[in-house]
């Protein structure tokens, strides 16, 4: 969102794949699925829906002229179920007529029988029966079993983490027009162009060039859109290529979330051993996560959660173990945290009942054994630059720790039925994709003769602000006004081969393949403003702010001067540029390496108000101070800061997925499912850049903020517990979140269910 | 019926409509497919999200409203004779200071939100006698924004509100004349040059008498504010010929009349809310109604609606009950009265024949030593649908309860009358014991069911609670006199 985007949203001109004009004659894909959870397909039937009017098409798995394949890593999703369904919503057959209204009722029409097979929603059920999508991993370090005797405290429990949906505005949409050479190009809403190429060319037998994938913006994507944005796009293009016809498919919203994946909820196991003094000395910890009917990106996604067992923490035992359960549920996919969050609640738990076991306050733990240079993670990586424990001291000063300590024990003291809790939350987390081969990106940058500059990358911009960084990166190189320079829509004509715009990576990778274009061109522009001035070397040209300086002396040469000059002299002004991401590599057979390029650390204060009568809950504030690097783009930092912060509490206290007995979800629409609205969010954030922070691997100097800011979420679950702690102290509180005022109010009154 | 409705004519920003897409057709689709008015989005057709938000400005008498609403549950129908304003139709040249102000506190991410955002800031400023940050933020109420968290939200209103004054701030307490406060609103930029002739354009229609749709009310089905109904009947299933009731004036406002108070069917919550008959009876009738849907669903939603509708925790049908209301009906020139109690009889069945309409709701004035209060607990405080709700009614005269009513949401098959209940305080005396007692009769008649609004377990924990609430609120000296069940 460079400012010119942001001047078309606030106006509604901003041009979404649903608002996109299409030839006259295009047509409209709906989709039939699935409404049992596992079982056999007796029979599909299209006749009546052939018999609605204004049909053209119905087409099932066997009118896929390719490969009906859209896994990634582990092919096992088809794109339309063949004799088999595993899950509630899988997609059977897609229906295209004149209008979405009359494909919808087409698609209702089509009469599918199907034979019930028993079906596992349940992970420790999946784990019993070897339903698993990828053999379990250990990362360890230390010996945690010798370790457990040096032990004074050992806790060890069960903690239960709920799933979340995506809920990004746009929902998922795609269309797809077919090409004179008998390809296909798609317009999708996709954070991964390449990765919908490929399958759309898988799945129609051709060519990766004969299937071009274009990305205007998206309306929000959080990893909802990272690997489950290819299935509609690959619907859209297989109709349009067969009927040679342009087809538009757009999911409701109830569709959208009954056919979609979301956030892994996960079952975890856990134990840790401390010293007297709080130090935690041993950890192991068992993942069962919830992948749903197929691998999706589960396995990735769990790496993830091992990477982050241990979160901001220095412990030298320690055995994590990550165990991929498949089973009927929709293929639980990317959300912003990519099981991070996941493992970062299950330590905090941990810590939680450690502290009520030594009788100490969770934050002396915490504080105790946050991480600093020369520590190293379970998986080997050595910790430099670590800023862990400066973004502690600076959130205790700042914001005044203690004394906010003692408001609240005589907040609580003052108030019978309504109590505050505070909690401290430290975050870790490391940037880069753990597959390695994916931090890759590259840019194309165009300078035309007017001066005026186009931008494409392997970027694409759903609200996270890559555009406005990229521009800011490439204003500063070529030192012009950022106004001169477009991002150009993300396609896969441009760039080949491109990573997902996902991990929170794209400012980095996206930013340094500009930049490298970028120098490139101004190379360039050097040597002709050389030969054009005559008296100076290449290395004594400077463009700054518009203008060319030679030594150091203003010469008559402007940027748009010099562009021109250097288009007559037949000097290149388009580069392109490829960034891989410089000393990251991990061996997934050891399961140790260096698979980050850097980490972003902070720690959030949170406080919250408990009302104890009713079990509602409120957070009053959030208090952060965050590692940025030096920011590249303060405003769009800030607000990726408060979004993630908000989504992160909105899946720690309020938002629930929930299914009935036969694995259809009951949350299937947003008056159920309910995500944060403007009088649920904490009543105060605050944000702390931290100071002194360079980040040479970072884009000038910068850290990335995608992901990170999620985490400080989970601080609002535990200064819950603290408010509820406060009311009734021997409260049997269980770990499983989402925090709802119903398991508020159970926990607070236990046993006197009136009856 | 001939089936060829008469094309409805409005006015669509700056233009002169005349469709005849069918009345019951969503103006949602109208605006995209067939204007292609695309900055109007699709996020939810449900309600729920405001993407679709526009406003649909009306003639009141002499002025003229703009009340934002949700256009993926207006039908083409309710347009007629009406100005349809969208996100285009607010362009100027530069940016609106609305749109400046979203875009200096960076509340712009994704972008799909904000259209909405935008409609439905400016609606509140162009309804807005005073302009205040607080009321500013709840206009956004409906509108779910799932990227910036909102603070830049609440950040831009803030210096909106500090940097805009209203221009007719002079004339205090009196609303501006429609003409002032249209030319004011222009005047900082708020509204295009245009909206001046509205009101001329708008009376025109009017007395063109284009805007009334043909039909006939006997073979329709009636449909008030529509956040029920069209959820119910989803577009492409085929809707019954519809009969708005919004064209019947006489169906709607509060009146008080010989000791009782009367509320016409089609009267609005947001009617409810600003009320000031109803506030004087009920001082926090707008606090409590507050807690019922969104800004752009109160301006629709209705009081018969609700009651009609009678799912078994609707807010308005609960505050009614415990005011202990009356229902009248009416079939063709056939009139009855039935005590709302009554009226609910088993899970969406009513006390009500398939033709017969509700006129109206009406309840005696509370004494003037009567106490009201609301609860209600949903998974979000605002914008959702209550686990429990309840209201009460208590006259207590010294010491003792004399009167009461009270009634529960969400634990029964309709909105719930706890008689028994009543029954056991009357009479008594006012102790916490007793509040606990009460509590404990309210359970063996209440039954519910454990359902995505919470296992029955909690309901019935949650009613005790919001029992205790109750009396705790409206006698908050009872906290310190006895034990409280429950209590650690
Ligand atoms: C986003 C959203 C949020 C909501 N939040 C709440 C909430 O917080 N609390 C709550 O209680 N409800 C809520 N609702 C439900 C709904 O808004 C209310 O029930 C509302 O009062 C219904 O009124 P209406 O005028 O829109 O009814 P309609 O949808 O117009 O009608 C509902 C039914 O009643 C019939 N009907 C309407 N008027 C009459 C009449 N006068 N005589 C005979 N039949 C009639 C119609 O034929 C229809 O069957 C919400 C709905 C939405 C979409
Ligand atoms: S589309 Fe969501 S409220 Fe209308
Ligand atoms: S900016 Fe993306 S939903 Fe609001």
């Amino acid at each position: 969102m460079e400012p010119r985007d942001v001047f078309l949203h606030v106006r509604g001109e901003a041009v979404f794949v649903d608002d996109a004009l299409l030839p006259a004659e295009h047509l409209f894909a709906a989709i039939r699925t699935s409404h049992v959870a596992h079982g056999h397909v007796r029979s599909l039937d299209i006749a009546p829906a052939m018999a609605v009017p204004g049909i053209y098409e119905v087409f099932t798995a066997r009118d896929i002229p390719g490969e009906n394949q859209v896994g990634k890593t582990i092919l096992d999703e088809p794109l339309l179920a063949e004799s088999e369904v595993h899950f509630v919503g899988q997609p059977l057959a897609i229906v295209v007529g004149e209008s979405a209204e009359a494909a919808r009722r087409a698609a209702r029409a089509i009469q599918v029988e199907i034979d019930p097979l028993p079906a596992i929603y349940d992970v420790r059920q999946a784990f019993a029966e070897g339903s698993l999508i990828a053999p379990p991993r250990t990362f360890s370090s230390g010996d945690v079993e010798s370790a457990w005797e040096q032990c004074s405290v050992v806790v060890s429990g069960t903690v239960e983490s709920g799933s979340q949906e995506h809920v990004y505005m746009e929902t998922q949409s795609a269309f797809a027009l077919p090409t004179d050479r008998g390809g296909v190009k798609v317009v999708s809403a996709t954070q991964s162009p390449s990765m919908v190429q490929l399958v759309v060319a898988r799945i129609l037998g051709l060519p990766m060039h004969e299937v071009e994938v274009e990305v205007p913006r998206l309306g929000g994507g959080f990893g909802g859109k990272e690997d489950q944005a290819t299935h509609w796009a690959a619907m859209a293009a297989l109709a349009a290529w067969r009927l040679k016809k342009p087809v538009k498919l757009v999911l409701t919203r109830h569709e959208d979330m009954t056919m979609t994946g979301k956030r892994h909820p996960y079952l975890s196991d856990y134990k840790l051993g401390l010293d007297a003094e709080g130090h935690m000395l041993a950890y192991e910890v068992t993942f069962y996560q919830n992948g749903g009917a197929v691998a999706d990106l589960s396995p990735a996604i769990l790496e993830r959660s091992l990477f982050h067992a241990t979160n901001a923490y220095a412990i030298p035992h320690v055995k994590a173990v990550g165990i991929s359960c498949r089973t009927h549920l929709p293929p639980n996919t990317a959300f912003r945290g990519f099981g991070g969050p996941q493992a970062l609640f299950v330590l905090e738990c941990a810590i939680f009942k450690a502290a009520e076991a030594l009788g100490v306050e969770p934050r002396e733990i915490q504080k105790r054994n946050l991480l600093q240079d020369g520590d190293a993670f379970p998986y080997g990586a050595r910790v430099e630059r670590c800023r862990q424990r400066r973004c502690w001291d600076v959130a205790e000063q700042k914001y005044n720790l203690q004394a906010g300590l003692k408001e609240v024990r005589q907040y609580n003291g003052r108030n019978a039925w309504r109590k505050k809790g505070l909690a401290l939350m430290p975050i870790c987390f490391g940037i880069s994709f753990t597959s390695t081969f994916l931090n890759q990106a590259g840019a194309f940058v165009n300078v035309y003769v007017d001066g005026s500059v186009g931008i494409s990358t392997s970027a694409v911009e759903m609200g996270q602000g890559v555009n406005a960084k990229i521009q800011e990166v490439a204003a500063r190189i070529f030192s012009i006004r950022p106004e001169r320079i477009k991002l150009e829509t993300t396609s896969t004509s441009r760039i080949a081969n491109m990573p997902p715009t996902a991990a929170s990576t794209g400012a980095d990778l996206n930013g340094h393949a500009t930049r490298l274009a970028c120098l490139d061109i101004v190379e360039r522009l050097k040597d002709a403003a050389a030969r054009c001035l005559g008296k100076n070397a290449p290395h004594e040209i400077e463009i700054r702010d518009e203008a060319v300086y030679a030594s150091g002396e203003a010469t008559e040469l402007t940027w748009e001067k010099l562009v021109n000059l250097a288009y007559f002299d037949r000097v290149s002004l388009c580069a392109q540029a490829h960034c891989a991401t410089p000393d990251i590599f991990f061996d997934r057979d050891t399961n140790k390496g260096n698979p980050f390029a850097y980490y972003a650390y902070g720690t959030a204060l949170v406080e919250a108000s408990l009302d104890c009568l009713r079990g509602t809950c409120s957070i009053d504030a959030v208090r952060v101070v965050h590692d940025f690097g030096r920011s590249l783009h303060p405003l769009v930092d800030l607000g990726q800061m408060e979004g993630g912060i908000v989504q992160g509490v909105g899946w720690m206290l309020l938002e629930e997925v929930m299914h009935d007995a036969d694995g259809r979800l009951l949350t299937d629409t947003l008056a159920t499912y309910k995500i944060p609205d403007i009088h649920s969010i904490p009543g105060e954030i605050q944000v702390h850049f931290l100071e002194d922070a360079e980040n040479p691997p970072g884009i000038f100097q910068s850290k990335t903020v995608g992901e990170p800011p999620f985490l400080y979420g989970i601080g609002a679950y535990f200064a819950l517990l603290q408010a509820m702690k406060a009311f009734r102290p021997d409260a049997h509180i269980p770990f499983s979140s989402p925090m709802t005022p119903e398991k508020v109010l159970l926990a607070l009154y236990p046993g006197d269910r009136p009856v | 019926m001939e089936d060829s409705p008469r094309p409805a004519a409005f006015i669509l920003n700056r233009d002169d409509v005349s469709t005849s897409w069918p009345a019951e057709r969503m103006l949602l689709d109208f605006l995209r497919q067939e204007r292609r008015l695309t900055g109007t989005k699709e996020g939810c057709r449900e309600g729920e999200c405001g993407a679709c938000t526009v406003l649909l400005g009306k003639l009141e008498g002499e002025s003229l409203r703009y009340r934002p609403v949700n256009s993926c549950l207006l039908p083409m129908g309710e347009v007629a004779g009406a100005h349809v304003v969208t996100i285009e139709g607010l362009n100027g040249e530069g940016l609106t200071p609305v749109q400046q102000a979203l875009v200096d506190a960076g509340a712009v991410q994704c972008g799909f939100c904000t259209p909405g955002i935008v409609v439905a800031l400016t609606g509140y400023f162009v309804n807005a006698d005073r302009w205040e940050a607080q009321e500013a933020v709840s206009s956004l109420d409906g509108n779910l924004c799932r990227c910036t968290g909102y603070l830049s939200m609440k950040r831009a209103v803030s210096s909106l509100c500090s940097a805009l004054q209203p221009p007719w701030k002079n004339s205090r307490d009196v609303s501006p004349a429609m003409e002032a406060r249209l030319e004011g609103l222009v005047q900082c930029g708020l509204l295009p040059g245009y909206f001046l002739d509205i009101p001329r354009r708008l009376t025109l229609l009017r007395e063109q008498g284009e805007h009334v749709l043909p039909f006939d009310p006997r073979e329709s089905t009636p449909v008030a504010g529509g956040t029920d109904f069209f959820l119910q009947h989803r577009a492409d299933d085929g809707r019954p010929k519809l009969f708005f009731l919004s064209s019947r004036e006489d169906l709607r406002g509060i009146h008080i009349h010989d000791g009782v108070c009367r509320i016409g069917a089609a009267t609005t919550v947001e009617e409810m809310v600003r009320s000031e008959v109803l506030a004087a009876i009920l001082p926090h009738v707008k606090e409590h109604l507050g807690l019922f849907g969104t800004t752009a669903i109160r301006a629709r939603a209705t009081v018969g609606g609700n009651l009609v509708n009678a799912s078994p925790a609707a807010d308005v049908a609960i505050i009614l009950l415990a005011l202990g209301a009356t229902v009248g009906l009416a079939e063709g020139k056939k009139r009855r009265q039935v005590a709302l109690k009554d009226f609910f009889k088993g899970y969406k069945l009513l006390d009500k024949a398939p033709d017969e309409w509700v006129e109206w709701v009406q309840f005696p004035l509370p004494s003037r030593n009567a106490a009201f209060h609301f609860e209600k607990v949903s998974r979000r405080p605002r914008g959702d649908v209550a686990g429990v709700n309840s209201a009460i009614l208590l006259e207590v005269d010294g010491g003792v309860i004399r009167h009461a009513h009270l009634s529960v949401g969400g634990v029964a098959p309709v909105p719930f009358y706890l008689a028994e209940t009543v029954k056991f305080l009357e009479g008594s005396e006012l102790t916490l014991e007793v509040v606990s007692e009460a509590a404990a009769v309210a359970q063996g008649e209440i039954s519910p069911i454990s359902d995505v609004r919470g296992s029955a377990d909690y309901k019935r924990l949650l009613l005790r609670q919001l029992v205790l609430a109750h009396f705790l609120t409206l006698y908050p000296s009872l906290a310190g006199k006895g034990c409280l069940h429950g209590a650690p």
